[in-house]
C-alpha cells in the first residue's frame, strides 16, 4: 500500500486560482483511482503559488486481478456427441484455459459455453503515468497559456513534476516535463532544489525546512503576524478582509508581516479612497484605532521571513505615500470642477460603442427613474422625486472625475462624496442634498449577492434603473450572455436587480421594467440595430426568469422543485414569487400535496399526449347525461373552490389558498381511481379533457405542482 | 536610509548595468527606435520580431511617449514620456525568472533584503492587437516590471512565444536612489568633481513643454490630417504587397514543405518595415488626438479599430514575407549558429542555479 505524491511545480500561479484548481487536482486524481481501483487511504490537497499538489495515502500497488467471464459459441457448436469440437478447442486455446474447465452457461438466447478468465491488474505507477497527463491537461483555469507546443497549456509554464510512489519516481511525463524527486523551495529563502526522499508526510517535512508551508499554515502564520505587529500601537486592531487575506496567503509561500506608517495628515481624504489604495491597489491590511476610525498604519504581508534593516518598510511606506500623494492631488483636482458642471462632459464617455455617451444613458435613467417612481407611489411607496431626479442626472459624473479614473473601483462613492462634499444646490434644502448624494453613493450596489443593497429607496431606484437601461440597451442589440460569456457582467447587474426588488419589497414586474427600460432608446441612433421587440422580450424574460431562480434556490435557499413550481406560475413578480416560495415551502411536506403533485404531473402528461395525437379538448367542462359520478363531483368541486382560491390568491394568502388545495385531493384521486380520461367516445373524452384542463389551471396559480418533486412517483404516473 | 546600498547607482548606470547585463546573455543590444511609440512593445524589434520562427534576443531602452499622461511636470510620479528598457527572449529560457531576478541583483538590489512577488498581470494592447499572461513584478509593495509571455501578436499566433521583460527604468531609479520625485533622481555624476545632473535638469523642460503642447496646443485639424496621410499611405502599401504577394506566390505549395525555395526577391525588398512606421505615426497622432480631447464617443473605437486594422495587416504581410525569404532563414537575422547558442543557454542553466 504505497503513498503517492504528485506535485506540479509551476511558475507563479495567480492567486485566484490556485484554491479552486488545487481542490480540482485532488478531486481528479481520487476520480482517477476509484475509477482504476487503486484507491486507498485519505486524499490531501497541497498547494502554493508556484506548486499544485497531491498525497494519496496507502493506495494499491497495483489493480487487484480480475476474473471474467467469456462466453464463446453455443453449445450446439462447442460440443458434438458430447465431444468438444474444433470450435470448443479454439475458444479454449485462446482464453487460456483447458477444454475440461469450459462451462455451460444459460442465457436468454440459449446455452453457451463460458470460460473464466483471469485479468491481471496492472500496477499503479504505471496507470498512473498513463492517466495522469490527461487529467492534469484538463484542469480549469480563467486563463491559460502555451510556452512550448501550441497545444502543451497550463497556466503558467510548468518548470518541475514530482511523483512518486513511495521512494520510487513513476514514469510521467506532462508538457515536455519528466518526474523526478525533486521539488523547490522557497525562491529567496532556501538554496532551490529539494530532494524528496519519500511520498509521505517528508514531503511537507522538506518543503517546510525549505521554507514553503502549506495554505493552512500560511494563513495561520499571517494572522498571527498581523495581531503582533497591530498590538505595537496600544488599542488598535486590523480590520478583517477575507478575499484580501485569501489573495496574500496565495500569493506567499513563506509569509511574515511588517507594520508601516503614513503621514496623519492623509486621514483628511476619505477613508473609502485611502482604504481602496491600500487593499486594492497595494494589499495592505488597514489599521483602525479602538473608536473604529482610521490609524495612520498599514500591515503588509510579504513573501519572505523578516525585514532586518527595515528595507521592506520604508519601501512600502515610500509607495503608499507616492500612491496617496497621487489621491490628494486628484482630490484636489476634481473639486475645480463641480459635479453639475460635470454633466456635459459626459457626452465625451462611451458608455457603450452602439449605445451612445453617458450623457444620453443619464437621460435615459433619469426618464425610466420618473416612471419607476410613479409605479412605486401606486403601490404606496413614497419616493422624493427631487431627489431621485438629481441623483440620476449626477450619478454617472464621476466617470470624469480623476480619482474614479485612477480608482474606477470607487466610482459611484466618489461620486456621493463629492455631491456630499460640493453641496450641490444652494437652494435644496441638506436633507434633500444629502440624500442625493447617498442615492449617488449606493447606486452600483449591490456588486454581489453578499452585497448590502441601496439604504433609501432613491438609491434602490436609480441601482434598479441603471442596471434596466444597461441590460435593455445590450439584449436589444443581442448581446446576450451565453456560458462563461458576460463581458458586460449582466448576470451580476440582473442578480442586482432581484435582490434590490425583493429585500425593498418594491412592486416591480421584470417583463415591465425590462420593457420600459428598452423604451427608453425610442427614436435613438442605436434603435436602428435593435432585434425586433418579441426576441427581446423573450430573450430578457428567459435571462430573468434564471436570474430569479438563482435568487431564490442559492440566495434564498428553497428547492429546487420548489422554485421551479413558482416560477412555473409566474416569474415577473419577484417580492410575490418570494412569498409564493415561502408559501409552497411551508405545505410541501403535506401528504395531500405530494398527492396533487402527482396528480398535475399525470393531467399534464394526458392533456400532452392528448396535444400531439390531435385529440380535441372540449372548450368548457359541461355536465353530460353520461358523465361519472366523480367526474360530476370534481367538476363541482372545481366550480366552488376555483373562485375561492382565486379570491385568496389575489389578497396574497397564499398559506389559506394552499390549504383549501389540498382539499382536492380526495376529488381528484377518486377522479383518477374510476374515470377513464381517454375514452374512444369522443365527446366525453373532449369533456374530461377540459375538465382536466381547468383543473391544472386552477391549481397552478400558485404554484405549478407538476413540478413538485413527489416521493412516490411510481404511483400515480 | 537608502534601500540597497551606499552608493546606489545613477540613472545612466541602471542603464548601463541592465544592458550589459543582458548582452552577456546574448541579446543583441539595440538603440531606442526613432518613431514615438507609446511603448517598448511597439518598437519593430518587438512587434515584428515576435512574429515568426526566428530565434531573437534583444535589449533596448524605449522612450516611450503617452501624451494623456503628461502632467507638465508637476506631478512627481507621472511623465509624459517614460523610459522602459525591453527585452525580449524568443524564445524564453527555462530559466527566464531566474535570469531576471538575477538582472535584479546586477542593479545593487539584494533579494534577501527584500521582498519580491509575481502577481498576475496580463498584458493586452487593443491596437496592436497583441495579448500576452504574465506578472507585475513587486518590489515592496512596488511595480518595477511588466513580465508577459506573449501569445499573440498583430492577430498572429506566435511560435514560438517570446518573453517580454519590461523595466519601468524612472521607477526603479527612484527606488535605488530612495527619492520621492522622479524629477530628483540622479542622472550622471561627474567622477572627477562628484557634481550631479538630475533627471529634472535633463527631462523637465521636455515634460512641461510637450504637456502644454497635447494638451493645449497640439492643432487638432492638423492632427486628423496627418493621421489620415499617414494611414492612407500605410493602407497604399498593403495593398501593394497584397498585389505582389498575388502575382507572386501562384502556386499551390505549402510553404512548410521543406522544400528548397528560390524566394521572392520582389517581395522581400517590400517595404513593410515602412509601413509599419506609417502606423506607429498614426498610433501617436491617435494619442495626442486623445489627449487634446478631440476625439469624440463615436469616433474614438472606430479610430482604434482603424489603427488595429494597419498592424494587423502589417503583421500578415509580414510573416509572408519572412516565410517568403531565400533559404537558409537564418542568415541576416540571426545573431549567431544554433550549435554555439545552445551551448551557451546551458552555460546559462548552470550560473542560474
Amino acid at each position: 500500500m504505497p503513498d503517492f505524491l504528485l506535485e506540479i511545480g509551476c511558475e507563479e500561479i495567480p492567486a485566484r486560482m490556485i484554491d479552486a484548481a488545487s481542490q480540482e487536482l485532488r478531486e481528479r486524481v481520487t476520480a482517477l483511482l476509484r475509477r482504476e481501483r487503486l484507491s486507498g487511504g485519505a486524499v490531501t490537497h497541497f498547494d502554493t503559488p508556484r506548486r499544485v499538489a497531491v498525497l494519496a495515502a496507502g493506495i494499491a500497488a497495483s489493480q487487484a486481478d480480475v476474473v471474467e467471464q467469456v462466453t464463446g459459441p453455443s453449445v450446439n457448436v462447442a460440443y458434438k456427441d458430447g465431444q468438444p469440437t474444433p470450435a470448443a478447442h479454439a475458444f479454449a486455446r485462446k482464453s487460456g484455459v483447458e477444454v475440461a474447465q469450459l462451462e455451460k452457461v444459460s442465457t436468454p438466447k440459449g446455452e453457451y459455453i463460458a470460460a473464466k478468465v483471469t485479468k491481471r491488474g496492472r500496477s499503479a505507477g504505471e496507470i498512473l503515468a498513463e492517466g495522469l497527463p490527461k487529467e492534469l491537461s484538463s484542469i480549469y483555469w480563467a486563463k491559460n497559456m502555451y510556452w512550448q507546443k501550441p497545444n502543451e497549456r497550463f497556466v503558467r509554464p510548468v518548470r518541475w513534476l514530482v511523483a512518486m510512489l513511495d521512494g520510487e519516481t513513476i514514469p510521467l511525463e506532462f508538457d515536455g516535463i519528466r518526474a523526478g524527486k525533486t521539488s523547490r523551495g522557497h525562491r529567496i529563502l532556501s538554496d532551490g532544489a529539494v530532494t524528496i526522499p519519500h511520498a509521505g508526510s517528508a514531503y511537507f517535512d522538506c518543503l517546510r525546512a525549505a521554507k514553503v508551508l502549506g495554505r493552512g499554515e500560511r494563513e495561520h502564520q499571517i494572522r498571527k503576524a498581523l495581531d503582533a505587529a497591530t498590538r505595537a500601537i496600544p488599542g488598535a486592531r486590523w480590520r478583517e478582509d477575507k478575499s484580501l487575506l485569501d489573495t496574500v496567503v496565495n500569493l506567499t509561500e513563506f509569509p511574515s508581516v511588517i507594520l508601516g506608517s503614513f503621514d496623519p495628515q492623509f486621514l483628511s481624504l476619505p477613508e473609502e479612497v485611502l482604504v481602496t489604495v491600500m487593499r486594492d491597489h497595494q494589499k495592505y491590511f488597514a489599521v483602525e484605532n479602538a473608536s473604529g476610525k482610521l490609524a495612520p498604519h498599514f500591515l503588509a504581508v510579504l513573501n519572505t521571513d523578516s525585514d532586518p534593516q527595515g528595507l521592506i518598510r520604508h519601501g512600502n511606506e515610500r509607495v503608499l505615500r507616492a500612491r496617496f500623494n497621487d489621491a490628494r492631488f486628484f482630490w484636489q483636482t476634481d473639486q475645480k470642477k463641480s459635479l453639475l458642471e460635470r454633466w456635459e462632459s459626459l457626452k465625451h464617455v462611451t458608455f457603450q460603442k452602439d449605445l451612445g455617451s453617458y450623457f444620453e444613458k443619464t437621460q435615459r435613467v433619469q426618464r425610466l427613474c420618473s416612471w419607476l417612481s410613479e409605479i412605486l407611489k401606486q403601490g404606496g411607496i413614497a419616493v422624493r422625486p427631487g431627489v431621485i431626479h438629481k441623483a440620476a442626472c449626477l450619478a454617472k459624473t464621476d466617470l470624469t472625475t480623476e480619482l474614479v479614473k485612477e480608482f474606477t473601483e470607487l466610482q459611484g462613492i466618489v461620486g456621493g462624496l463629492y455631491a456630499r462634499a460640493q453641496q450641490l444646490d444652494e437652494s435644496l434644502p441638506e436633507a434633500t442634498r444629502f440624500a442625493i448624494a447617498d442615492a449617488i453613493y449606493d447606486h452600483y450596489k449591490p456588486e454581489s449577492t453578499d452585497d448590502d443593497v441601496p439604504r433609501s429607496t432613491e438609491g434602490a431606484v436609480l441601482s434598479i434603473g441603471d442596471k434596466a437601461d444597461t441590460i435593455a440597451g445590450m439584449f436589444a442589440l443581442g448581446l446576450v450572455p451565453s456560458g462563461s460569456k458576460d463581458p458586460f457582467a449582466l448576470r451580476r447587474q440582473a442578480n442586482a436587480i432581484v435582490k434590490v426588488i425583493a429585500e425593498k419589497k418594491l412592486p416591480l414586474r421584470l417583463g415591465d421594467l425590462m420593457r420600459d427600460a428598452r423604451a427608453g432608446y425610442q427614436r435613438s441612433e442605436a434603435e436602428k440595430k435593435f432585434v425586433e421587440e418579441a426576441k427581446f422580450d423573450e430573450s430578457v424574460a428567459t435571462f430573468f426568469r434564471e436570474r430569479l431562480e438563482f435568487y431564490l434556490k442559492d440566495v434564498c435557499g428553497y428547492a429546487y422543485d420548489v422554485v421551479k413550481a413558482v416560477l412555473g406560475a409566474d416569474a415577473e413578480d419577484v417580492v410575490d414569487a418570494v412569498q409564493r416560495a415561502e408559501a409552497v415551502k411551508q405545505v410541501l411536506h403535506m401528504p395531500e400535496f405530494q398527492a396533487i403533485g402527482a396528480a398535475c404531473k399525470r393531467i399534464r402528461n394526458i392533456l400532452k399526449q392528448a396535444g400531439e395525437k390531435g385529440i380535441a379538448v372540449a372548450g368548457a367542462f359541461e355536465y353530460l347525461p353520461d358523465s361519472a359520478p366523480e367526474e360530476k363531483n370534481l367538476a363541482a368541486y372545481v366550480g366552488v373552490n376555483g373562485p375561492k382560491v382565486e379570491a385568496l390568491r389575489k389578497k396574497k394568502e397564499y398559506g389559506e389558498a394552499l390549504m383549501l388545495l389540498s382539499t382536492a385531493r380526495e376529488p381528484v384521486d377518486a377522479f383518477f381511481d374510476k374515470v377513464m380520461v381517454m375514452v374512444d367516445d369522443a365527446k366525453v373524452r373532449a369533456n374530461r379533457l377540459a375538465l382536466l384542463r381547468t383543473l391544472l389551471k386552477e391549481f397552478s396559480t400558485i404554484a405549478d405542482f407538476s413540478e413538485i418533486v413527489t416521493e412516490n412517483k411510481s404511483v400515480l404516473s | 536610509m537608502t534601500p540597497s546600498s551606499s552608493n546606489p547607482l545613477t540613472f545612466q548606470e541602471l542603464i548601463l548595468r541592465l544592458q550589459a547585463f543582458w548582452a552577456e546573455r546574448g541579446c543583441v543590444l539595440q538603440q531606442p527606435y526613432d518613431v514615438e511609440v507609446g511603448a517598448g512593445t511597439m518598437a519593430p524589434e518587438t512587434f515584428l520580431r515576435v512574429l515568426g520562427p526566428k530565434p531573437y534576443k534583444v535589449a533596448y531602452v524605449q522612450p516611450s511617449r503617452r501624451p494623456a499622461d503628461g502632467r507638465y511636470g508637476e506631478n512627481p510620479n507621472r511623465l509624459f514620456k517614460h523610459m522602459q528598457l525591453q527585452v525580449i527572449l524568443k524564445p524564453p529560457p527555462e530559466n527566464v525568472q531566474e535570469l531576471y531576478l538575477e538582472s535584479l541583483t546586477a542593479i545593487g538590489i539584494d533579494l534577501r533584503q527584500h521582498d519580491i512577488k509575481f502577481e498576475e498581470d496580463n498584458w493586452e494592447a487593443p491596437t496592436l492587437s497583441a495579448w500576452g499572461v504574465g506578472w507585475q513584478v513587486m518590489l515592496d509593495g512596488l511595480e518595477i516590471t511588466q513580465f508577459t509571455y506573449f501569445q499573440q501578436c498583430g492577430g498572429v499566433d506566435l511560435f514560438p512565444i517570446s518573453a517580454e521583460l519590461t523595466y519601468g527604468l524612472e521607477r526603479i531609479g527612484a527606488f535605488l536612489q530612495d527619492v520621492d520625485s522622479i524629477y530628483d533622481i540622479v542622472w550622471a555624476r561627474d567622477p572627477d568633481t562628484g557634481s550631479v545632473v538630475k533627471y529634472g535638469d535633463v527631462r523637465l523642460a521636455d515634460e512641461l513643454q510637450f504637456s502644454v503642447y497635447n494638451f493645449e496646443l497640439a492643432d487638432v485639424d492638423k492632427a486628423w490630417k496627418h493621421f489620415e496621410l499617414c494611414e492612407a499611405e500605410c493602407k497604399g502599401l498593403l495593398e501593394k504587397y497584397a498585389a505582389l504577394a498575388k502575382d507572386q506566390n501562384p502556386r499551390p505549395v505549402s510553404p512548410n514543405n521543406g522544400e528548397t525555395r528560390t524566394g521572392h526577391p520582389e517581395k522581400a525588398r517590400f517595404p513593410l518595415l515602412a509601413a509599419y512606421d506609417l502606423c506607429l505615426k498614426c498610433s501617436h497622432l491617435f494619442n495626442i488626438l486623445d489627449a487634446r480631447g478631440a476625439i469624440s464617443v463615436t469616433e474614438r473605437v472606430g479610430v482604434i479599430a482603424r489603427v488595429r486594422a494597419l498592424a494587423v495587416g502589417i503583421a500578415k504581410a509580414w510573416v509572408d514575407q519572412q516565410k517568403s525569404e531565400s533559404v537558409p532563414p537564418e542568415s541576416a537575422l540571426e545573431p549567431e549558429p544554433v550549435s554555439a547558442k545552445k551551448k551557451k543557454s546551458e552555460k546559462l542553466v548552470q550560473a542560474a542555479i
